[in-house]
């Protein structure tokens, strides 16, 4: 079977800043793979690369699809769903709304939506900008699970979610993880080593170690990927 | 430093030649743009000092938005302050020359820092509609004739009692007038090449290129952006003022309206926005082609073509408008562009800086 | 009293044409980050079409026949050339906000140009039911029919837009690319199209605009130019109800013909205050932008 992404010598340089230098990975099917690295090392411009978002040099494919250059929207209806580092719900859009938009099959699985996330169920009328943090990644995620796709690009799902919230969060991802492919930027390294299989670590906009997620056990190796952030 | 000298000398070769265009009673045909197919014809003089004029106008804007990345739609209210405030001064009240052209300055000086400083309040899109308001405004007052001094629609000649007698509408001065043209373009010329290539002139660049960046870097933008806005606003009053000395009449619609904004931002961006003598190139081609079609459409052998060629061709708004978009669409560096392609910053580039900022 | 309330009512009728004209110019603005100078191309255009079919249409159809299909070429005219207009010159510019906003320029200047060469700066005269100018007395005031009309119009296109906006797939997808369009294409949907759409519906409004505006405001008269001059208005009124806001446009749609109307008959008989209601209008941006500077209803600048 194909990789669900492989990536070479990609690059972005943006506003005059060469971002990504040379990223080079591979996403086999099935499971999570973490990609991991200190703030500001290029984590999200690879997730946004990977959709067209931010123009991009190098190759990209989606299931062996070479996609490079494609519109976003194409590169999505291939079946990739993303959830964005800051949530981006449409704040003045209802949740039901944010779901309805988010509809790309005939049959949304809004049973399967709605039994991760029951809270949802009764604020299908509430402004989606009025609804708590926890509540819009909530919303965030539905979106891009509504239609079943088999890839899914998640950024730090738990950036700024209390403690409790982040294991109620990990819980539903693991049950995500089940059904399709995952490739999750994440900080919380407690949440990496329950979800993640694999982890790509990236450093000034290189990959500098691709290896196993129990790597992370020992705390020298978590401390040299992550640096002071992931010393948990 | 060798690219340099060579513009250098170019420059100081097109000097000398334009400057000495007055001498020149050379028989040319077709390309002239005067009634009279003479090299100093009095039609000619005239068209070449009305491409002066909106050089230097054009000059003068492009600081503010080739170099600032400013998009304002309002320099025809310093370019209208010009042509008014000095015809006002001379005509209405009869002020010496020297009073008048001072007050015009100040005057021009005082609203641009005033209006300045409101328009720069917001940014983006919003400035550029505060900028248009405000020039809209000022067409109204102007239009309103307040207290009889404009003229209102009928327009305001200029009398020219007190002005020395080698400046006075005669025709046998439109060589005069034609210096005075040029010579306020070689005045803009040289101050916006001494302010562009300054510390000054260097943090305009920064602006639109980065304008957060340059707040982390400590510096407050604010300052700097009146300041490009009111060097550009200044220009554009002394290109009112060589206006009224050599057209000697000021009607609303022709120096007022937001047309003529809109012509000198064309003639900035057919040039190559950012570049010095490439807005001075666009508007010279600009005004001299404009002429030149109209000429082109009051011949009688126009009238004997076919209508779906003789509409368009007739209209040289249609043809300039025409061209103006193809080159946004094709060469967006204009013709500077074109020549160089090194040098000058892209429109594309000039909105990567815009996007950035927001 | 009955004064006021019949310089009320023909300012809400104004500001219902300035409705039309703006609401299209916001949210193209809203979504595609555009600031259309070709909208009052588009004004002109529509005005045009209405006068090519009324002048066509034979004269046994009857006044009232005539002027609804005046009206939907009016439509018609402006959707059309506003489709085109996305199509073949801002769609090659996509991600080019500035060059998008020139090539807009350019092509009001040449669209003019062109029908000033074909009609000259003479206006054409629109032939228009006489009932339209005839007065209804309603509530103690007397106005033409037509400032009923234009309210009425502006009145249904509020509710069709409003309706169209909260209620249709297409609808949800223009207020969503309005707060975020990369968001929007991230979900799988053709932005593109969205755009398409929005230039088609402001131009079909603003088709409407132009004929209204010439039925009720400019003496039933057709020029090439009277579309640049609704432009200044319907700028300013986007900007004072805030890029991107359709409520924001109607609010401020109506406080710009309220105060347009109310100064230009109480002051503007005085000596050299003949533009008063224009200058004022200036004021009242001025006013708001320096209180709020994303205008009333604006979110996000
Ligand atoms: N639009 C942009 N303009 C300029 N620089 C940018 C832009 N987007 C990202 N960058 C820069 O690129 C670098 C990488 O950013 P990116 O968001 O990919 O990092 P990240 O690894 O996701 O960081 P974090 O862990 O903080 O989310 C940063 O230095 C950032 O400042
Ligand atoms: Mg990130």
């Amino acid at each position: 079977m194909t990789n669900a992404f492989d990536v070479t010598d990609l690059h972005v340089t943006i506003g005059g800043s060469h971002i990504l230098q040379g990223v080079s990975l591979e996403v086999p099917r099935g499971g999570v793979t973490a990609l991991l690295g200190r703030n500001g090392v290029g984590k999200t411009t690879t997730l946004r690369a990977l959709l067209g978002i931010v123009p991009a040099t190098g190759t990209v494919r989606v299931m062996g699809t070479d996609v490079l250059g494609w519109p976003t929207h194409r590169i999505v209806r291939l079946g990739v769903g993303y959830v964005p580092e800051d949530r981006d719900v449409f704040a003045g859009l209802t949740v039901e709304e944010n779901l309805r938009l988010a509809e790309q099959t005939p049959e949304p699985h809004y049973d399967e939506v709605y039994s991760l996330f029951p809270e949802l169920r009764a604020r299908t009328r509430q402004r989606a900008g009025t609804l708590s943090g926890g509540q819009q990644q909530m919303v965030s995620i539905a979106r891009a699970l509504l239609n079943g796709w088999p890839l899914l690009l998640i950024d730090e799902p738990s950036k700024g979610l209390a403690p409790r919230l982040v294991s109620e969060l990990a819980e539903v991802l693991e049950r995500v993880a089940t059904l399709s492919t995952v490739l999750l930027v994440e900080q919380n390294l407690a949440v990496v080593r329950r979800l993640a299989q694999r982890v790509v670590v990236l450093d000034h906009g290189e990959v500098v170690h691709t290896g196993a997620a129990d790597e992370l056990d020992d705390p020298v190796m978590a401390r040299r990927f992550l640096g002071v952030a992931g010393a948990s | 430093m060798t690219r340099a000298r060579v513009a250098v000398a170019l420059g100081a070769i097109f000097a000398v030649f334009f400057a000495l265009v007055p001498f020149i009673s050379l028989h040319v045909d077709w390309v002239l743009p005067g009634t009279v197919n003479v090299v100093n014809s009095t039609g000619t003089l005239e068209v070449l000092a009305l491409c002066f004029i909106f050089a230097g106008v054009a000059l003068g804007y492009d600081v503010m938005f080739g170099f600032t990345g400013l998009l304002s739609l309002g320099p025809v209210m310093y370019f209208a302050t010009g042509v008014y405030v000095f015809d006002i001064a001379l005509t209405r009240w009869n002020w010496p020359l020297a009073s008048a052209l001072g007050l015009t300055f100040a005057v021009s000086l005082v609203l641009a820092l005033v209006l300045g400083a409101i328009a720069l309040r917001v940014s983006g899109i919003a400035f550029t509609m505060v900028t248009l308001a405000f020039a809209q405004a000022f067409y109204y007052l102007i239009e309103d004739n307040p207290h009889g001094l404009t003229g209102g629609d009928t327009g305001l000649a200029l009398s020219t009692a007190r002005l020395p007698a080698f400046m006075s509408g005669a025709v046998s001065n439109t060589r005069n007038l034609y210096w005075i043209a040029f010579g306020f373009l070689v005045l803009a010329y040289a101050v916006v090449w001494v302010v562009t290539e300054s510390a000054t002139g260097h943090v305009f660049v920064a602006i639109r290129e980065n304008e957060r960046r340059l707040e982390v870097l400590g510096v407050r933008p604010f300052g700097y952006k009146l300041a490009s806005y009111t060097l550009s606003s200044l220009v554009a009053t002394g290109g009112g003022v060589a206006y009224i000395l050599l057209i000697g009449t000021a009607v609303p619609s022709a120096v007022a309206s937001t047309t003529v904004t809109l012509s000198i931002l064309v003639m900035v961006v057919l040039g190559g926005a950012g570049t010095r003598w490439g807005a001075v190139t666009g508007a010279i081609l600009y005004v001299y082609l404009q002429q030149y079609l109209l000429k082109v459409a009051a011949q009688p052998s126009f009238a004997t073509l076919p209508s779906f060629l003789r509409v368009p061709l007739s209209q040289p708004q249609f043809l300039l408008g025409a061209i103006f978009v193809l080159f946004v669409l094709f060469v967006p560096g204009g013709v500077a562009g074109l020549v160089s392609r090194r040098r000058t910053p892209s429109l594309k580039q000039l909105v990567a800086g815009q996007r950035r900022k927001q | 009293m009955t004064v006021f309330l019949s310089l009320t009512f023909s300012g809400v009728a104004l500001g219902a044409i300035y409705f039309l004209a703006a609401s299209g110019l916001s949210l193209i603005y809203g979504l595609m980050d555009i600031l259309n100078f070709a909208h009052g191309l588009f004004m002109t255009l529509g005005a045009y079409a209405a006068w090519d079919a009324a002048t066509h249409a034979p004269a046994s159809w009857g006044a009232p026949v005539i002027f609804v299909v005046s009206l939907v070429a009016a439509v018609l005219g402006g959707a059309l050339a506003a489709g085109l207009t996305e199509v073949l010159v801002i769609r090659p510019l996509y991600g080019r906000p500035i060059s998008q906003i020139l090539v807009t320029i350019g092509l009001d200047l040449a669209a003019t140009g062109l029908l000033l060469g074909a009609f000259g700066s003479n206006p054409q005269s629109l032939p228009v039911p006489l009932w339209m100018m005839e007065a209804s007395h309603f509530a103690g005031i007397s106005l033409p029919n037509a400032d009923y009309v234009a309210f009425a119009g502006g009145l249904v296109v509020l509710i069709a837009l409003e309706w169209f906006l909260r209620r249709t797939r297409y609808g949800i997808i223009i207020r969503a690319g309005v707060e975020n369009r990369t968001m929007v294409s991230a979900l799988g949907i053709n932005v593109a199209r969205a755009f398409t759409l929005v230039f088609v519906i402001g131009g079909a409004m603003a088709g409407l605009a132009g004929l209204l505006y010439a039925v009720v405001f400019s003496g039933e008269l057709v020029s090439p130019t009277q579309g640049d001059s609704l432009l200044i208005f319907a700028f300013i009124v986007v900007v004072i109800g805030g890029l991107g806001s359709i409520r924001g446009s109607a609010v401020a749609a109506l406080m710009v013909g309220l105060v347009q109307d109310y100064t230009n008959f109480y002051l503007g008989n005085h000596p050299g205050m003949a533009e008063i209601g224009n200058l004022s209008v200036v004021l009242l941006l001025a006013v708001v932008l320096e209180w709020r500077p994303r205008g009333l209803f604006g979110s996000a600048l």
